[in-house]
């Protein structure tokens, strides 16, 4: 039996251990391959260890929730920010399923980037991507918690950009960051915001969780904080969640992203990055909870952003993209239900998602790595040439679906009673929602995985990479049986009528899939012909890159940029810079007539000058 | 019966001989030798006033402007004459050069 008081020195190596390995590798081991992949590996694992070691000790009650362990990180008079590890029920979920899923997509990133000439680069950014990932998870403090949100957007940057070479890879990396910095700006300032309002006397501001949880409620109820004020201090926290979990209108980041490597999309998408601003909701709830206003604001990006995306990947072409579309989905499930109050609900949907969208992101990756080719219509007949890998991803294709028995299933239908319970057409969107889910879902295994193969010779990808796609097949399966919610702290919801009707649009979503792309009973062709406008409108993507790109280049670049290079050419260099060389030089020009070089107008000036003393002197 | 009104004024005209010789003349020699008039009626006025209040204090006073005075002509005089050697002129008008 281990102690309680090995809890923090545990905490501590999980939050650790990841930036030791990403340390080592990029200063010390960049240029040796051999150890680099085994050092990052290794690194999370012992995290992971600690991590569930944590948690079954929160399971048998030896370590009492929440438990904090805090160090002083920056102390100023009146002024200290403490560096710390908070535990609860969530972050224990999160930093298990972020070390969990992590350990194997870094296991399987070891065949999979083996002919990169970067490895080592790439595995040290893993590893820096799960410390920062894991310093927003156990954050107990804002400001930690920002350092750890900016870390992720910088390392996600490096990774989405890995293959910088290629300018498209390039380019997604600084859309992914840019976006980001405009959601961050947002929610920095709602931090600050936030930590103004903490207390009325100055010394005692904080940025420390706990004491803000108990604090901003009972302030706010006291009337301390004015009314007005909450409702846009949480918007602007919402900001972050926008960006980073991808949320419309700044989803855009995320279908590019996918030009990193496979093994990155998959840690984006499932354990870190995107799950970050889910999370954050999740911690923060207490919040959000007594904001009305913004509550029905998230729940309604939520529910937008899952419909919009669903719509989206409908029509798109490219496996990975595919996957992409289906995580902003459902990621607008889980924000819809955290809008809907639905804190664990939320977080449920969460941790299977991480569990199917990895293993249907690992199995892309391997369907990559086996016939180097990734548009679906190119693709066909890898049911044959790559059974095991298809048969993870039926797994997660119908995990993804919501069928039952699979852990989708139970997080999407939690998700749905919730709705339903709330607000009628939000319920009957993320319905319609569910049935589009399986529609696009089904049509990218129908076309990329039976039928014939179109000309490449797929190969079935090596143990390495196959061993996690069925760990994660497994989770997938049994996720819905883990008693997560319990754990969260509130018993699953079942609605009969809720989960008839889901399934019953699922299976209509998947049967005409199977109609269209396995049957061919009705051609896809004079589908697209028929709905030809709705078609192209979705696939420029609502045209959302365009109106950003137009913004971009028109209004900021031409106008605001513009005025700003007038402001500076005119007056602070010309009036400025140039006007006080000028004003000194004007002056000596006057100033040096005086001095003539003649002797006598020098001795008529002494002579002014003493009869102007004498008289000075004689008169007063 | 002279008075020290008498010396006074034969100072002050001196003075003012000087003093005009000097911002109206344009040879370097001339403005020397006002500017040795003008030491002089300093002289006159110290002496006078040395002898009128008893105190040998002015007369001391008189012998050190002499000592002072004939370093500054030997000064000047070699300016004066390093300029007619350089420039070809004693015209004080022509001798910018320091200007500026």
């Amino acid at each position: 039996m281990v102690d309680v008081s090995f809890a923090p020195a545990l905490g501590w190596t999980v939050l650790l251990a990841p930036l030791g390995a990403a340390l080592l590798i990029l200063l010390v081991a960049i240029h040796r391959r051999a150890i680099a992949g085994s050092l990052a590996i290794a690194g999370l694992v012992i995290a992971f260890l600690c991590t569930l070691q944590l948690f079954l000790q929160a399971q048998t009650g030896m370590l009492p929730l929440p438990f904090e362990s805090s160090i002083t990180w920056i102390s100023l008079p009146g002024f200290t920010i403490p560096f710390g590890i908070l535990l609860d029920q969530f972050s224990l979920l999160m930093a298990l399923l972020v070390t969990g899923v992590g350990s194997l997509i870094f296991i399987y990133s070891t065949a999979y980037m083996s002919e990169d000439h970067a490895f080592s680069r790439y595995f040290g950014m893993l590893s820096l991507f799960a410390f920062s990932m894991l310093t927003i998870v156990l954050a107990n403090n804002w400001i930690q918690l920002f350092m750890g949100w900016e870390l992720v957007g910088f390392s996600s940057y490096m990774l989405i950009g890995h293959w910088y070479a290629k300018p498209a890879a390039a380019d997604a990396g600084k859309k992914a960051f840019m976006v980001n910095r405009v959601a961050d700006f947002g929610f920095m300032l709602g931090i600050l915001a936030l930590w103004a309002v903490s207390s009325p006397i100055p010394s005692q501001r904080t940025f420390h969780f706990l004491t803000l949880q108990e604090r901003i409620p009972s302030f706010a109820s006291a009337g301390l904080i004015p009314m007005a004020l909450m409702p846009i201090i949480g918007l602007l926290i919402f900001c972050g969640p926008i960006g980073k979990s991808a949320q419309f209108p700044l989803h855009v980041w995320l279908p590019d992203a996918m030009e990193g490597p496979t093994p990155v999309s998959a840690l984006i998408h499932a354990a870190t990055m995107v799950a970050a601003g889910v999370y954050l909701l999740c911690r923060t709830f207490w919040l959000f909870e007594g904001l009305p206003s913004v509550m029905t604001i998230i729940m309604w990006v939520g529910g937008a952003t899952a419909f919009l995306a669903a719509c989206l990947a409908l029509v798109e072409n490219d496996l990975k993209r595919i996957l992409a579309y289906s995580t902003l989905s459902q990621l607008g499930y889980m924000v819809m239900a955290l809008g809907l109050g639905g804190q664990v609900a939320g977080m449920y949907h969460l941790t299977t998602h991480a569990f199917f969208k990895a293993l249907l992101f690992l199995g892309a990756g391997s369907v990559i790595h086996g016939t180097h080719e990734q548009d679906i219509r190119k693709l066909g007949g890898l049911w044959r040439s790559m059974p095991w890998t298809s048969v993870t991803f039926l797994i997660g294709s119908l995990a993804l679906c919501g069928v039952w028995p699979l852990s989708g299933f139970f997080s999407k239908d939690e998700i749905l009673a919730l709705a339903h319970e709330h607000h009628a057409g939000l319920y009957w969107l993320a319905t319609l929602t569910a049935g589009m889910t399986a529609f696009y879902t089904a049509r990218a295994w129908f076309v990329a995985f039976t039928g014939k193969a179109h000309g490449h010779h797929g190969h079935e990808s090596p143990p390495v990479m196959l061993i996690p796609l069925f760990i994660l097949a497994a989770l997938s399966i049994g996720g819905g049986f883990l008693h997560i919610p319990t754990f969260l702290g509130h018993d699953g919801v079942f609605h009969l009528g809720v989960a008839l009707a889901s399934s019953g649009i699922v299976l209509a979503g998947l049967f005409l899939a199977w109609l269209i792309y396995q049957k061919k009973a009705v051609s896809s062709q004079q589908l697209v012909h028929a709905l030809a406008f709705p078609y192209s409108f979705l696939q420029r993507r609502y045209y959302v890159d365009e109106l950003y790109n137009w913004y971009v280049a028109s209004v900021q670049q031409k106008v605001i940029a513009g005025c700003c290079a007038w402001a500076e050419q005119h007056i602070i260099i010309g009036t400025m810079v140039n006007g006080t060389a000028w004003l000194t030089r004007s002056t000596g020009q006057l100033l040096r007539r005086l001095q003539t070089g003649k002797v006598q107008t020098y001795v008529l000036v002494f002579l002014i000058g003493i009869l102007w003393l004498l008289s000075t002197s004689v008169f007063h | 019966m002279i008075t020290l009104t008498h010396y006074l004024v034969v100072s002050a005209l001196l003075f003012c001989i000087g003093l005009i010789g000097i911002m109206t003349r344009r040879n370097i020699l001339m403005i020397l030798l006002c500017i040795e008039i003008m030491f002089n009626a300093a002289n006159l006025a110290f002496i006078a006033y040395a002898r009128a209040w008893s105190n040998l204090d002015g007369q001391i006073v008189a012998f050190f402007i002499i000592t002072v005075a004939a370093a500054e002509v030997t000064v000047g005089l070699a300016i004066a004459i390093l300029l007619a050697r350089q420039l070809k002129t004693l015209n004080a008008d022509e001798v910018s050069l320091l200007k500026w």
